[in-house]
């Protein structure tokens, strides 16, 4: 194993006979930020959900940092330090936007639930310092005027914000994020992609998918090109924008890179 | 800190727009944060008030039973309004508890301070072995699986005669005791029911403001979420239905020792469906809803004495009256009211 921090060997999602990811293989630099893109259809989302670990790779292997994780269910990625956002948001929308960031905390917490139903000294010390990390990263996305609010009362780009805190607030070493710019007008795609530059400058490694084509080449470092389910592409923008396999994949859709 | 755009847009936009959807919910949800410990303790320390102002010591074993009630009702909407699980086995819980300590302290001659604990206990050993397979599905696995339960532990106190009673009752019970100080009068009672129901509402409070009262809420709210941030929502889910059954096993016993009898229809199905209702119509998921509940599962009965079926009816269409007009139970009402007010002045 070399020091990369995700890696991807043979992987494979067959549904119903259709090869939605064939015979991948590609690696995560720590620090880097990489996307993942391609044309409708091409296993960007199915390749994303067997990282998160909401779909099973028909075959095939993902590591992070040394462990294989292609069998873990999600909640044991997330407490080995892999966080991620979701395209169709899925925040707490019944609790406060200050509850939503905690509750993004939660693996870092030790109170059980005897400590927790007689309300000790030490969690009560973990409850301030909990509640003190989250006002700090609310503070940092500027959503810190909301905190008591009811997190479905969010607007929808005061919502996807929420959710990249929530997921930072887990101190993870990998952030999945699937289609942060989705449904966003273009003056908020651009919050987000300097969020998530900034984020990354602090040492924050990324793995985007992502359909906002203006984002994906200014902020990533690497991209990797899907067509089919298979590689078609890998490098940095500019190799990645004159590549003809790639222009024929978006042409063929009519679309621009 | 590296981020500091001099105006975000984000920001500009304000929530308003999303007030104006209307006020559909999911029957159980939890919306609003727990109140002060300070406030429980003003509440209860009210609730003081009750044996010296009651004209008879009939009032007075009313109020015994709500308190009983209260800590039924506030087990289950932890687990209810709070987990997003229905049971429709809870006055089983219950009734194991009072059969357990019942049993515990005729049969074997345990105390009853010894025997609460271990009805408690046992009563959550029994949703351990219940919740395991039942929680492992999504869905309303738990609901089929504790009905069935409810219905099996009926059947097991009406034929296990000689260890329960059967169909006449557990006879015989010992009331708790402080020395020789018995307490065996309702008023005597009282403070021990005030102090264990205050005990729970604290547990209760104290673990909703607590992280895992917060994975608790989040997986009730939303699953995909919880998992993405490393919430176990099976081992979740199944701590708070062992947790709820657990508490139930308490108010078993307390119920058993104060009346120092059980038969086996006080933990019948009906009743676990009309705690359930109770629930509801307090309101599901807020702090509050289990006084009211209590209040009105204890008191109703006693004013339809003569109605016997008529009760299971009257009970179906308050509910149905009070979902309609505030969907989030009769504690929801003020802030249902607030709603509705305001949206008329705003349009």
């Amino acid at each position: 194993m070399t020091d990369c921090l995700l890696r991807v060997e043979a992987l494979n999602c067959n549904f119903d006979g259709v090869r939605a990811v064939a015979d991948l293989n590609f690696d995560v630099q720590p620090g880097e930020i990489k996307a993942v893109i391609g044309p409708n259809g091409a296993g960007k989302s199915t390749l994303f959900n067997m990282i998160a670990g909401v779909t099973r790779p028909t075959s095939g292997r993902i590591w992070f940092d040394g462990v294989r994780i292609d069998t873990l269910p999600t909640f044991r990625r997330a407490r080995l330090g892999i966080a991620r956002t979701f395209q169709n948001l899925q925040i707490f929308r019944e609790m406060t936007v200050l509850e939503n960031v905690m509750t993004g905390r939660h693996i870092h917490g030790e109170a059980g639930l005897f400590g927790a139903l007689l309300n000790g000294p030490a969690l009560r010390g973990e409850e301030r310092g909990m509640t003190e990390a989250a006002l700090a990263l609310l503070a940092r996305f500027e959503l810190d005027g909301f905190a008591h609010m009811r997190a479905g009362d969010l607007s929808f780009g005061q919502m996807k914000v929420l959710e990249l805190a929530r997921a930072l607030a887990g101190e993870p070493r990998l952030l999945l994020l699937d289609e942060p710019a989705a449904g966003l007008p273009q003056t908020e795609a651009e919050h987000v992609g300097e969020i998530i530059s900034a984020l990354n400058r602090d040492g924050v490694t990324v793995l985007l998918v992502e359909h906002n084509m203006r984002m994906v080449m200014s902020l990533s470092h690497d991209i990797l090109v899907l067509n089919n389910g298979m590689r078609i592409a890998e490098g940095d923008a500019d190799s990645v924008r004159r590549h003809p396999d790639v222009l024929a994949a978006y042409l063929g859709e009519g679309q621009h890179a | 800190m590296a981020l500091a755009p001099a105006k975000s847009p984000l920001l500009t936009s304000v929530a308003a727009e999303t007030r104006s959807r209307p006020a559909v919910r999911r029957l159980a949800v939890a919306a609003t944060r727990p109140p002060s410990r300070w406030r429980l303790l003003l509440v209860w320390l009210a609730l003081l008030i009750v044996p010296f102002v009651a004209p008879n010591a009939y009032i007075v074993s009313l109020a015994n039973m709500m308190l009983i009630n209260i800590i039924l009702i506030a087990s289950l909407n932890l687990l209810m309004g709070y987990g997003g699980q229905i049971s429709l086995g809870h006055a089983g819980f219950y009734g194991l508890g009072a059969y357990v300590s019942g049993v515990l302290n005729v049969k074997f001659g345990l105390n009853p301070w010894a025997a609460l604990p271990a009805a408690g206990l046992l009563a959550g050993l029994a949703a351990l072995v219940v919740g395991v397979p039942a929680l492992r599905l999504r869905g309303l696995y738990l609901s089929m699986a504790t009905l069935g339960w409810n219905a099996i532990l009926v059947v097991m106190f009406n034929r296990l005669i000689d260890v329960t009673g059967g169909p006449n009752g557990l006879l015989g019970v010992k009331p708790f005791a402080l020395g020789a100080f018995k307490l065996d009068t309702d008023i005597r009672q009282f403070p021990l029911l005030w102090l264990v129901s205050l005990l729970v509402m604290l547990a209760i409070l104290n673990l909703l403001s607590s992280r895992i009262g917060r994975a608790l809420r989040a997986v009730a709210t939303n699953e995909l979420g919880a998992d993405a941030v490393g919430i176990d929502s099976f081992r979740t889910k199944l701590l708070v239905f062992v947790l709820s059954a657990g508490m139930a096993g308490i108010a078993g016993s307390l119920y058993v020792h104060v009346n120092q009898y059980a038969s086996p229809e006080t933990f019948s199905v009906s009743n676990s469906i009309l705690l359930v209702v109770m629930v509801a119509i307090g309101g599901s998921g807020l702090y509050w809803g289990p006084l009211l509940g209590g209040f009105i599962y204890t008191a109703v009965p006693q004013l339809l004495l003569d109605y016997e079926d008529f009760e299971l009816m009257l009970f179906g269409l308050v509910m149905i009256v009070v979902l309609i007009v505030s969907p989030t139970g009769l504690a929801g009402l003020p802030a249902a009211l607030r709603r509705r007010l305001g949206g008329a002045r705003s349009s």
